[in-house]
C-alpha cells in the first residue's frame, strides 16, 4: 500500500495525543497549577488535532470532510471522526473544569479516557476491517494501535511529571509499557509474515478464476503506464528494505527509550529525561507506521502480477 | 446511506465470456468515451500526450497466460470492471454515504457531490474496480451505464452498457441475474459462470465464463506419432525410385 505521509503523521500524532488524553483522564500524576492545567491539555489536544488536520490533507475534497460524520452506523472511518470530536469536546470540558477548579475530577476524566481509547480503536479498525489486506485484517492491529497510543501517552505524561520533580517510579512503568508495546508489534510482525495473500487463500488463480485450467501468469498489464491502482495498492518499494527499516524502528523506537527509561529508573534521575525518550519513541513509530503501509500486500496486486508486480 | 440493502428487486450485471474475448480493448475505449460525457464528472486524464500519462478508467483489460500441466499455455484476455457485488465492501466503508447500492436494481454507484476522495472504498475493493479521478479528485467506478440502460432518449437497441453494445466479439452480456430465465442467468448456468475471488465473500453479481477446453492435438487422430502415411500412385513410384537412387 502507498504510505501517504499525511496518514502516517495522522496515526502516529493522533495516537499519541489521544493516548495522553486517556492518561490525563485516568488521573495519571501530573504537575498542578494553572500553567500545567493549560499547557498539558493543549499539548495533548494539539497532538490529536494536528494529526486529524493532517489526515484531511490526503482527501480529494477536504472541504467536504464534515460529511464523514454521517455514516457512523456502518463505517469505521465515520465512527473515527465522530469519536474524535466527542473525545475532544469532553476533554475540553474536563480541561475547563481543571483550569477553573484547579483539580482534576476523576468521574469526568474516566469517560474522556474511555472515549480516547475508543477513538484509537476506531482508527485501527479502518485498517483492520479490510479483508483485501490480509496483514492488517487481524485483532492484533487494533491491539498494536492501542498499546502504542497508551505507551506514547504514558511516556509523555511521565516526562511532563518531571516538572514537579517527581520521583523516578514512573520511569519503571514507562519501561514496562514500551517493552509490552513492542512485544505486541513483534507478534504483529510474526503474524504478518504468515499472512500473505496466498496464505489467505487468494492467488492469481482465484483472482482470475482460471485455476481450474492451470497456473496463471500475467502476460500484459492493461496499460503500459502506471494508474491509480498500481500507485495506491501495488506499492512494492517497502518490502525491499523491510528488514533494515524494522531494525531502525526497533533501535530508535524501542532500544533508545528503553535505555533512557532504565537509566532514569536506576539512577533516580529526573523524569524530564523521559521527554527525549518520548521523542525517540515517536520517531521509531514513524518508521513503524511507514512499514505498516508500505509492506502491506493488497489483493488487487494479483491482477498486476502478484508478488512480481 | 452506506448500509447495504438486504435484497435488491433486480440484480443487474454483466457476463464476461473469457472464451470469446479477443482483447481488442474496444470496450475500454467506448466506456471511457461514454463516461467522459455521461454520468458524473468526466473521466480525467493527466499528461495524456506526455511522458507519464495517467487517467481514470472504469474498465481495463488484463492479459494472462494460463499453463495447464499437460498442454501448451494459452492466452486469456481478461476484462475487469466493477462486479456490483451483493455484499459490496466498498459501500459499507464509505464515511459520507457517497457510495451506495441501489435497492431497485443492485447497481453500486458513487454520488460524486458527496465524495470526499478518501480512497477507502478503493482499498476495500479486492478487484481494483474503483479509481480516483486525477482531475476531479472523486472516486469513479462503473455505473453499468445507468444513464444508458434507462435512457428513453436513445434507441432501444442502445439501452445497454456501452461496453456490451460495442463488443465486436459478443463477449459481454448484460441482464438481470435475479431472473433465473434471463439470458445472462442461462449463460451462467450453461457455461459454468464463476465468481472472482469468492474467498473475499463479496458475492459479485458479474460472472465470468471460463474459456472452453482447447482441442488437444495428441488426443485426436494419432497422425503425428506414426509418421507420414506412405504415398501411393505416381508419387509413391517417384518416392520409391528416388529412394533407390540413394
Amino acid at each position: 500500500m502507498h504510505p501517504a505521509v499525511s496518514v502516517i503523521f495522522f496515526t502516529v500524532m493522533s495516537g499519541a495525543g489521544f493516548g495522553l488524553i486517556a492518561l490525563i483522564g485516568l488521573g495519571m500524576p501530573l504537575p498542578g497549577g494553572l500553567a500545567a492545567a493549560f499547557f498539558i491539555p493543549a499539548l495533548a489536544g494539539g497532538l490529536a488535532i494536528a494529526g486529524l488536520v493532517s489526515s484531511t490533507f490526503h482527501l480529494g475534497h477536504p472541504e467536504r470532510a464534515w460529511r464523514a460524520l454521517s455514516q457512523w452506523r456502518s463505517s469505521w472511518l465515520s465512527r473515527e471522526g465522530v469519536m474524535a470530536i466527542v473525545t475532544l469536546v469532553l476533554f475540553g470540558l474536563y480541561t475547563l473544569v481543571w483550569m477553573l477548579g484547579g483539580e482534576r475530577i476523576l468521574w469526568l476524566g474516566l469517560p474522556v479516557a474511555l472515549c480516547a481509547v475508543v477513538t484509537v480503536y476506531t482508527t485501527a479498525m479502518i485498517y483492520a476491517q479490510l479483508k483485501t489486506v490480509p496483514q492488517w485484517h487481524t485483532g492484533l492491529t487494533p491491539a498494536c494501535y492501542l498499546v502504542f497510543s497508551l505507551t506514547c501517552g504514558l511516556v509523555l505524561a511521565a516526562g511532563l511529571d518531571g516538572f514537579r520533580s517527581a520521583g523516578p517510579g514512573a520511569a519503571g512503568i514507562a519501561f514496562a509499557a514500551i517493552l509490552i508495546a513492542w512485544a505486541f508489534k513483534l507478534a504483529w510482525w510474526a503474524r504478518a509474515a504468515r499472512s500473505s495473500l496466498d496464505a489467505a487463500g487468494s492467488t492469481m488463480e482465484t483472482a482470475t478464476g482460471l485455476g481450474a485450467i492451470g497456473a496463471v501468469r500475467l502476460l500484459e498489464r492493461p496499460h503500459t503506464g502506471e494508474n491509480y491502482l498500481t500507485r495506491e495498492m501495488v506499492h512494492v518499494i517497502g518490502r525491499k528494505h523491510a528488514v533494515k527499516l524494522r531494525l531502525i524502528a526497533l533501535c530508535v523506537g524501542a532500544l533508545v527509550p528503553l535505555l533512557i527509561a532504565l537509566a532514569v529508573w536506576f539512577l533516580a534521575a529526573s523524569a524530564l529525561w523521559l521527554i527525549p525518550a518520548f521523542v525517540a519513541l515517536m520517531a521509531g513509530l514513524f518508521v513503524e507506521r511507514w512499514l505498516f503501509f508500505a509492506e502491506a500486500e493488497h489483493a488487487v496486486s494479483l491482477y498486476y502480477g502478484g508478488r512480481n508486480a | 446511506m452506506t448500509s447495504l440493502p438486504s435484497s435488491t428487486d433486480k440484480a443487474l450485471g454483466l457476463v464476461i465470456d473469457l472464451d470469446t474475448c479477443v482483447g481488442c480493448h474496444a470496450c475500454v475505449v467506448s466506456c471511457k468515451e461514454w463516461n467522459t460525457g455521461g454520468y458524473g464528472a468526466p473521466l480525467g486524464d493527466l499528461d495524456p500526450y506526455g511522458a507519464e500519462p495517467v487517467g481514470a478508467f472504469l474498465n481495463r483489460i488484463h492479459t494472462f497466460e494460463v499453463s495447464p500441466d499437460d498442454a501448451p499455455a494459452s492466452i486469456v484476455h481478461f476484462p475487469k470492471s466493477c462486479l456490483h457485488c451483493a455484499d459490496a465492501p466498498c459501500v459499507t466503508v464509505c464515511p459520507t454515504g457517497a457510495s451506495y447500492k441501489r435497492s431497485e436494481d443492485g447497481i453500486v454507484l458513487v454520488d460524486e457531490d458527496m465524495c470526499i476522495g478518501c480512497g477507502l472504498c478503493a482499498w476495500a475493493c479486492p478487484y481494483g474496480a474503483r479509481e480516483m479521478d486525477p482531475v476531479e479528485n472523486v472516486m469513479k467506478k462503473c455505473t453499468l451505464c445507468v444513464d444508458r440502460i434507462y435512457n428513453e432518449n436513445i434507441p432501444e437497441i442502445d439501452r445497454e452498457p456501452a461496453c456490451v453494445r460495442t463488443c465486436p466479439a459478443g463477449a459481454r452480456h448484460f441482464g438481470d441475474f435475479s431472473d433465473p430465465e434471463s439470458d445472462v442467468s442461462r449463460l451462467v448456468a450453461e457455461r459454468g459462470g464463476m465468481d472472482l475471488m469468492p474467498e473475499m465473500g463479496t458475492a459479485p453479481v458479474n460472472k465470468y465464463l471460463p474459456p472452453r477446453p482447447k482441442t488437444r492435438p495428441n488426443a485426436a487422430a494419432p497422425a503425428a506419432s506414426q509418421g507420414e502415411p506412405a504415398p501411393d500412385g505416381f508419387l509413391g513410384w517417384l518416392d520409391r525410385a528416388l529412394e533407390r537412387l540413394g
